[in-house]
């Protein structure tokens, strides 16, 4: 007999989902969280669909503490003398289902695992999970953690981008530099009427930024700003290969020079910087996704690289919350049947398949591939933007040529077989 | 031949701000006893919380006490001369407030 029906390692957007799944439908469930409390290790840009949460919790949704509703979307393409911005806003953005909200992860993963343990689910917090146990048959039967053995009939592993499990329960390999994002963040502290001011949002409404160019000084990676209630994180995106191996300034560089941009440097000013965070982002999409179950266990979330980075918006979370429903489901399920082998838990792999974290995924395969030798992206076309944009907006007062001849030598700068071969690159990928 | 790699910010006093607890008796993190300057170099340009430093004269040096665990050294120079990545002793480490 099994110390619990179910143990989950993690208590993140996947995690705690899992947990509270498992423990609604009654089973005893042990959640192992490294963090002395949900959260507390845990690190987003970040921004969060609406959509995942609503199908976890129709009934108390309006509980749930999100920073702001994200109203604008921004994109800039940044050159080192200029940035050219997006600005859209939409009522489709806000509507009921369709709605994105910033999230600060230590009190949203908080929330996440008291929903857990009101609905029953026990919690350990502050040890890590050094091993999983096997039985002779390699069957996953429980967790070594602080020196304690504990044994529950399924195991559902949640312990996100830098899993050290993953390889024991699924045989994922560590994943490669040019698999994984490193993300550096600041939160800087700002009262809420300023940042609605700044942001130009009504109050309790926000923007999401993301700036690709000159922000990594033109190497495969972004910028990100989010606005929170009474905060702003902003932070740099980066490849992990390709900053090794090419960036000229590190991470934490480009987020001090992005910090000082004269188009960012204002809506920051007089904010109070009050924390430095770190955290890696799975970008290698579903090529790169290791098996989700194996006999006794079952993956969920970021060790499983549910993530997409699309360039214009980044998904994880929802993602990783609709799958730690699906996993919680199909163990419970498989609990009733009495059979948590491989065979048992298939059942999540279809669930999965047939939702759209996996349909999103598949039809994202080829993104991470084509984002990563998308040079021009980086330098290139926001310096060309820059100069098509000079070229309306500068008056000196000399006579002012026909457009299409100020246009035509920039964009053949970068080259018109460039420009079409990208844009036919990015449909196909996107 | 190492990089020429220039920098004006302080990141120590940015982890500053952070809550830590900081295990003073053991190292999660240990390097290879001579790391080479081109996998070291890649870590002073990925590691977000300036861990991996060197001097005017190239010496390196690294310290685990501000480590945010995000794991991105283990990627990068998981196979090459970072030794141990482990995570910290139970209840230690960082702890976000804000995430």
């Amino acid at each position: 007999m099994a110390d619990f029906d179910a143990i989950v390692v993690g208590s993140g957007c996947a995690g705690a989902v899992a947990a509270y799944e498992l423990a609604k439908a009654g089973k005893s469930v042990l959640v192992v969280e490294r963090g002395n409390f949900a959260g507390a290790k845990n690190m987003t840009g970040g921004r969060i669909y609406g959509h995942c949460l609503r199908a976890v919790f129709p009934d108390n949704y309006d509980e749930i503490p999100f920073e702001r509703k994200v109203s604008h979307e921004r994109i800039s393409l940044m050159s080192p003398d200029s940035n050219f911005t997006i600005d859209f806003a939409s009522d489709a953005l806000l509507k009921d289902g369709q709605e994105s909200y910033t999230v600060l992860r230590s009190t949203f993963d908080q929330w996440l695992a008291e929903q857990a343990e009101d609905a029953g689910a026990e919690y350990i917090y502050g040890i890590a999970v050094e091993e999983l146990l096997k039985d002779e048959n390699g069957k996953v039967t429980g967790v070594s953690a602080g020196g304690d053995e504990i044994t529950a009939d399924v195991v559902v592993l949640c312990d996100g981008a830098n899993s050290l499990l993953a390889e024991q329960a699924v045989g994922a390999p560590k994943p490669s530099a040019a698999q994984m994002a490193v993300g550096v963040k600041e939160v800087f502290e700002l009262p809420a009427e300023e940042i609605e001011k700044r942001f130009q949002c009504n109050p309790g409404e926000g923007a999401a930024w993301l700036f690709a160019g000159d922000c990594t000084h033109g190497t495969f990676g972004g910028g990100i700003i989010y606005t929170n209630k009474e905060s702003i994180s902003i932070g740099i995106v980066a490849g992990i290969e390709a900053t090794a191996e090419k960036a000229t300034v590190p991470v934490y560089q480009m987020l001090e020079d992005l910090k000082n941009r004269p188009e960012v440097a204002p809506v920051l000013k007089g904010a109070k910087l009050v924390e430095h965070s770190g955290h890696m982002v799975p970008e290698g999409g579903i090529t790169t996704m290791p098996d989700l179950i194996a006999d006794g266990v079952l993956i969920a979330g970021d060790n499983a690289t549910m993530c997409v980075n699309l360039g214009y918006t980044v998904r994880g979370m929802d993602y990783a919350v609709a799958a730690g429903q699906m996993a919680g489901q199909a163990a419970a399920k498989a609990l009733d049947a009495g059979d948590t082998s491989k065979a048992g838990l298939q059942c999540y792999v279809d669930a999965l398949e047939n939702s759209f974290v996996l349909k999103d995924l598949r039809q994202f395969k080829n993104v991470p591939n084509f984002m990563e030798h998308f040079d021009r992206m980086f330098c290139g076309y926001p310096e060309m933007i820059r100069d098509m944009m000079n070229g309306m907006f500068v008056v000196d007062g000399t006579p002012v040529p026909p457009m299409k001849k100020t246009m035509m030598p920039i964009v053949k700068g970068v080259g018109f077989m460039n420009l079409f071969k990208d844009v036919r690159g990015a449909m196909k990928a996107l | 031949m190492s990089r020429d790699i220039k920098f004006t910010v302080n990141v120590d006093e940015y982890l500053s701000l952070n809550k830590y607890e900081v295990d003073e008796t053991s190292a999660h993190i240990e390097l290879v006893d001579e790391p080479s300057d081109e996998e070291f170099d890649k870590l002073i340009m990925v590691c977000p919380a300036a861990l991996y430093k060197r001097d005017e004269e190239g010496r390196k040096s690294f310290d685990y006490a501000g480590c945010l665990e995000c794991g991105t050294c283990r990627v990068a120079c998981g196979d090459t001369i970072i030794k141990k990545w482990e995570n910290p002793q139970p209840t230690m480490g960082v702890e976000y407030r804000f995430g």
